[in-house]
């Protein structure tokens, strides 16, 4: 319904950073210097310098993200911006480099920016994609709802195997006390599911994944039911299939918000790896001059 | 022997008058019914903050007072009472009051009496508290007053009453103990909507256990109360019993001493002269009893009468304060002279007692605006009342036509009725006197004087038929118009009416808002959101004899209804009235075309109903397919707000991808406004609503929001500098502030102001990186149904 961030105002800034890029390629293209095109030209410097405070400018975004009373723009606005400038900032690299690479600092910084944006192209490919993704699973609830309703389940649960001998109530308490849904990011990313349940008669506990184990042995339990019985277990069978397609929609909500937030993890570290060898890069040219 | 001067009622008025009397020499005595003196403010909860006001205006008492709490409150009075040496007799209720200056005689109820010179009756508005009336009713542990509900544990506790008292007790007793509330109805319908919510939630999670339909049918000492349910008798055996079913009014007996009213209304108050002085000579009325429910005041007033008494002219208290709002008047005139002009010059206020439009002056400005000075624009969201005392003003109308208003007219109706943003500029076109009154002292006159009430709906029916149907037709005819329109009220989600049935009149939408909805293809389908100020069902009126589509309430809503036939004259005698008719027809059927080809459109605009936004004015929506969910907004409502976020994204519901976080959406007629003590909830001109400083942490707007938009928050620690915890992470991440401890810091109220002080507009539309975070007024749903679609 919303501009995105790549149609922020018409994408205003896709036009400025692709002028702003055009202009450094001609600018290239007509230069011609007395050695071989490298950062070391009057061009090459001059590209160097406007790398740099790109590079300076794009990582402010962190700050101004959080400046809540900043009066400058909105953070879409910046966001946006930060997207294609980060884009046109790779060109203007390579251009500063002259496409000159070697086993060295520099190339190691060059290497590093490379990686920031790649990793911020993932984020906007999840940003893009993710939140409608999200949207539709959740189906109208929020997901504190989700959680609730699986809450529910579970008491009803509890309620209807009271009603059953003590080992249903044990397998029902342990199968919820062990169902797991991801403690770190990246086993939600992975969407494995790790719960286990403790059955009647066994050593150790059985992995339950999607409630199966759960499942096939209150089958198990009702083909040798009488028919009261047999009804009561048909009814609890019945709570853990909403619960198995429950937590597969809970699942499947940790997972796209865990990938909305790790890219992060790999775009701000290297933006600071990046900062420390574009320093480094910056104080050896200098040394060497 | 005969006393000079008897006071019946130990409240603060009472209290104040006795000291007073003493010290002018008066030979007198306080009578108190109850054991104690102030007995409405015993029956005050514990710890409850009461409260000084009129702040502005100053106490005049030999007795002290400060806003402080209960306890405080009564400690000091206590004190002052032995230090004063006050007369006072307790547990002597007076059960008539027979003859006139000099020669009153007093009758006790247990069976003396006393002569006096003088009387003065400060007895409130509370009366003695009803009895259960049944058997048992005066045991031990029946009681009708609750003190401190946290001084009973584990106790099973019986509550009788459905009032608001009822509720609070139980409430406040369901902490600790199992309660049960007797309700003789079959619902909390003389509630507050803040207890109505408080009760239903707790019957509702089994906190508090009710008997509707239940009158209470004995009670046995042991202890039982035994119960007339609906479906017979039942037996509860319970620890004590609490009864608040209100108390006998005290008119009766004020009757009695040949006090008059001027009408059967329960809620008018006794003729009284300037000095307090009833029809009876020598028996004098102050407090509540006199219309002056507040302490100070009322603490004033016992002052003032006895100097009265005394055969003093005294100027009231309040007399500085209105020389301060006269002193720029161009009047070189008294205090008194000048309420006469103002009295004189307003036809409106022409019987509106002396004491009462002395308080409404009080509480209004006196504005002298130069010819061409603005009052106010249109679009403005201020809802004064202003009326013109001298000058002349112009309205600027849609249709650019100025209409002059001269003294003893008034304007500002239409935004006070409705809610809305002012619908016109006016502009002072000669140097004028303006009395402006602030909303809720004019709704309470409104609902004191029916006149009052009527002259201004009046006005307001004619002026609305101006503005958007009749702009020439003669004043005379729209009044005329106004004389047979009906005030219609509905509630949220009643139908105005249904399509199909016969066209009987057309409805103004006067406040609130409605949705018109049509049956496509065997759906209801929502084509379009109506607003107040507007009006529908003129489709039936000028074409077809049937309604075309179904109009129903989004929120609680009055319609102005005009008949038929009536509609029909006005047809014929206005040339240009039928073609705006016209017009607006062809809108609505081009809307229904538009929603037509895309039902799910009008269900988003139904969900966004549903969840009263058609009484928003401005509301933070979320766009799903953008929303990355990374808490910026509300981190930056926090930041920007003492560490205290105002809104919760992920809270609320959704639909077709558009989420409503629960955040303020500025109601038209905001529910938080209806009862702050302080009067703290204020509308700015442009629409928002926010709380001033002076909160004092009641929690009613808290509880009165229908949408659970405000909270009361404690204060924060001060946030870090941003650079310094970006680089070494000292001090609190933005919107993880702590709260600080403060000892005796109460919480206050924090909701959403629109971020109105930051230049640049709401931060959390500002700070969202991917623009899912929109705010939008109802208006544009429409717009926004079909881009979603």
């Amino acid at each position: 319904m919303q501009a995105s961030i790549l149609a922020f105002r018409g994408r205003r800034y896709l036009w400025v950073a692709l002028a702003l890029t055009a202009i450094c390629i001609i600018a290239y293209w007509l230069d011609d210097p007395q050695e071989p095109p490298n950062g070391g030209t009057l061009l090459g410097y001059s590209l160097g310098v406007l790398g740099a405070l790109m590079v300076a400018w794009l990582t402010w975004f962190g700050v101004r993200k959080r400046d809540y009373l900043s009066g400058s723009g909105t953070v879409q606005g910046w966001l946006s911006a930060h997207v294609y400038f980060g884009l046109s900032l790779m060109v203007i690299v390579l251009l500063h480099a002259g496409f000159q690479f070697g086993w060295n600092i520099h190339t190691l910084a060059f290497v590093l920016m490379t990686l920031v944006v790649v990793s911020g192209l993932c984020g906007v490919f999840i940003y893009m994609q993710f939140p409608e993704r999200l949207s539709e699973n959740r189906g109208g609830a929020s997901r504190s709802e989700l959680l609730d309703q699986l809450e529910d389940i579970d008491r009803r649960s509890r309620r209807v195997a009271a009603k059953l001998p003590e080992a249903f109530r044990d397998v029902v308490t342990s199968g919820v006390q062990r169902t797991e849904l991801g403690t770190t990011l990246w086993q939600r990313l992975r969407n494995q599911d790790r719960s286990q349940i403790q059955l009647p008669n066994a050593s150790a506990t059985v992995p339950n994944k999607g409630q199966e184990a759960a499942m096939d042995w209150l089958a198990e339990q009702q083909s040798r039911a009488d028919a009261e019985s047999a009804a009561t277990i048909a009814e609890l069978s019945a709570l853990l299939r909403n619960k198995r397609k429950l937590l597969r929609q809970i699942r499947e909500d940790l997972r796209l918000q865990a990938g909305l937030e790790i890219w992060l993890y790999a775009h701000v570290p290297l933006t600071a790896a990046l900062l420390m060898a574009l320093l480094a890069h910056i104080v050896t040219v200098f040394l060497y001059w | 022997m005969k006393l000079e001067l008897v006071i019946v009622g130990a409240g603060p008025a009472g209290l104040s008058a006795a000291p007073h009397a003493g010290k002018l020499g008066l030979n007198y005595l306080l009578l108190e019914s109850s054991p104690a003196p102030a007995n409405t403010i015993q029956r005050y909860q514990k710890g409850k903050h009461v409260m000084a006001e009129p702040a502005v205006v100053p106490l005049r008492s030999d007795l002290g007072f400060a806003a402080g709490t209960r306890e405080a409150i009564l400690d000091g009075w206590e004190r002052s009472l032995s230090d004063l040496g006050i007369e006072v007799r307790y547990n002597a209720e007076v059960v008539a009051i027979r003859g006139e200056r000099p020669d009153f005689v007093l009758t006790l109820a247990d069976g003396g009496s006393l002569t006096a010179e003088n009387v003065i009756l400060s007895i409130g508005l509370q009366g003695n508290p009803r009895k259960i009336g049944v058997d048992g009713e005066t045991d031990r542990s029946v009681q009708y007053t609750l003190d401190d509900p946290d001084e009973y544990r584990g106790e099973t506790i019986a509550v009788v009453g459905a009032g608001d008292a009822a509720i609070e007790n139980a409430i406040a007793l369901a902490r600790n103990n199992t309660v049960i509330i007797i309700n003789r109805r079959d619902e909390f319908a003389r509630a507050k909507d803040g207890n109505l919510t408080l009760i239903t939630r707790a019957i509702e999670d089994e906190s508090i256990s009710c008997f509707y339909n239940t009158g209470v049918a004995s009670i046995e000492t042991s202890l039982a109360i035994n119960l007339n349910t609906e479906t017979g008798e039942t037996r509860v055996p319970c620890d004590r019993i609490i009864a608040r079913i209100g108390a006998i009014p005290p008119r009766k007996f004020v009757e009695s001493t040949g006090i008059r009213f001027p009408s059967d209304d329960p809620t008018t108050l006794p003729e009284l002269s300037g000095k307090y002085e009833s029809n009876v000579p020598g028996l004098y009325v102050i407090g509540a009893l006199g219309g002056y429910p507040l302490i100070k005041q009322a603490m004033n007033q016992g002052f003032e009468v006895v100097e009265f008494i005394k055969g003093n002219e005294i100027l009231p208290a309040d007399h500085g304060i209105l020389e301060d709002k006269f002193q720029y008047l161009p009047y070189d005139k008294s205090v008194d002279e000048t309420l006469d002009i103002i009295r004189n010059n307003i036809p409106l206020f022409e019987n509106v007692n002396g004491l009462i439009l002395r308080e409404l002056v009080l509480a209004s400005e006196l504005l002298t605006p130069s010819k061409s000075d603005v009052i106010f624009h249109k679009n403005d969201y201020t809802n004064t009342f202003i009326s013109i005392v001298e000058g002349e003003v112009e309205v600027e109308t849609d249709s650019g036509n100025l209409i002059t208003l001269g003294p003893g007219q008034f304007f500002g109706e239409m935004s006070l009725l409705s809610g809305r943003r002012r619908s016109a500029s006016v502009r002072a076109s000669a140097p004028c006197v303006l009395l402006e009154t602030p909303r809720r002292e004019i709704v309470k006159l409104m609902n004191s004087y029916d006149q009052v009430r009527k002259v201004i709906d009046r006005h307001f029916i004619v002026r609305t038929l101006r503005a958007g149907l009749v702009p020439d037709a003669p004043q005379g005819e729209l009044e005329a118009v106004a004389e047979t329109a009906e005030l219609l009220s509905f509630r949220a989600g009643d139908v105005l009416f249904r399509e199909g049935d016969e066209s009987d009149g057309l409805h103004l939408i006067r406040n609130g808002s409605v949705s018109v909805s049509r049956n496509i293809g065997g759906r209801n389908i929502v084509t379009t959101y109506v607003a107040a100020g507007n009006y529908v069902g003129e489709m039936g009126l000028v074409g077809e004899a049937r309604r075309s589509a179904t109009v129903t309430a989004t929120v609680a809503t009055e319609s102005i209804f005009l008949r038929a036939d009536i509609f029909q004259t006005m047809l014929q005698r206005n040339a240009g009235l039928r073609e705006r008719i016209q017009t607006k027809v062809r809108e609505r059927i081009s809307e229904n075309l538009r929603m037509e080809a895309a039902p799910d459109a009008g269900d988003l605009i139904s969900f966004l109903m549903q969840q009263g936004l058609g009484e928003a004015t401005d509301v933070l929506l979320i766009d799903e397919t953008l929303c990355v969910g990374c808490d910026n907004c509300e981190t930056a409502c926090a930041e920007t707000h003492d560490g205290t976020s105002r809104l919760k994204r992920a809270a609320g519901p959704s639909y077709a991808q558009v989420h409503v976080p629960t955040s303020c959406r500025h109601c038209e007629d905001p529910h938080c406004m209806k009862d702050c003590p302080p009067d703290a909830i204020r509308r700015a001109p442009n629409g928002e609503v926010y709380i001033e400083d002076s909160c004092i942490g009641c929690g009613n707007c808290e509880r009165n929001c229908p949408y659970g938009v405000i909270q009361m928050a404690s204060a924060r620690e001060d946030a870090p500098n941003l650079l310094s915890w970006i680089l070494t992470g000292s001090g609190a991440a933005p919107g993880q502030r702590q709260t600080v401890a403060t000892p005796n810091a109460i919480k206050k109220a924090v909701k959403c102001d629109m971020c109105k002080d930051l230049s640049g507009g709401p931060a959390c539309v500002r700070a969202c990186p991917t623009g899912a975070a929109i705010r939008m007024s109802p208006s544009e749903f429409v717009n926004l149904a079909r881009k979603a679609n």
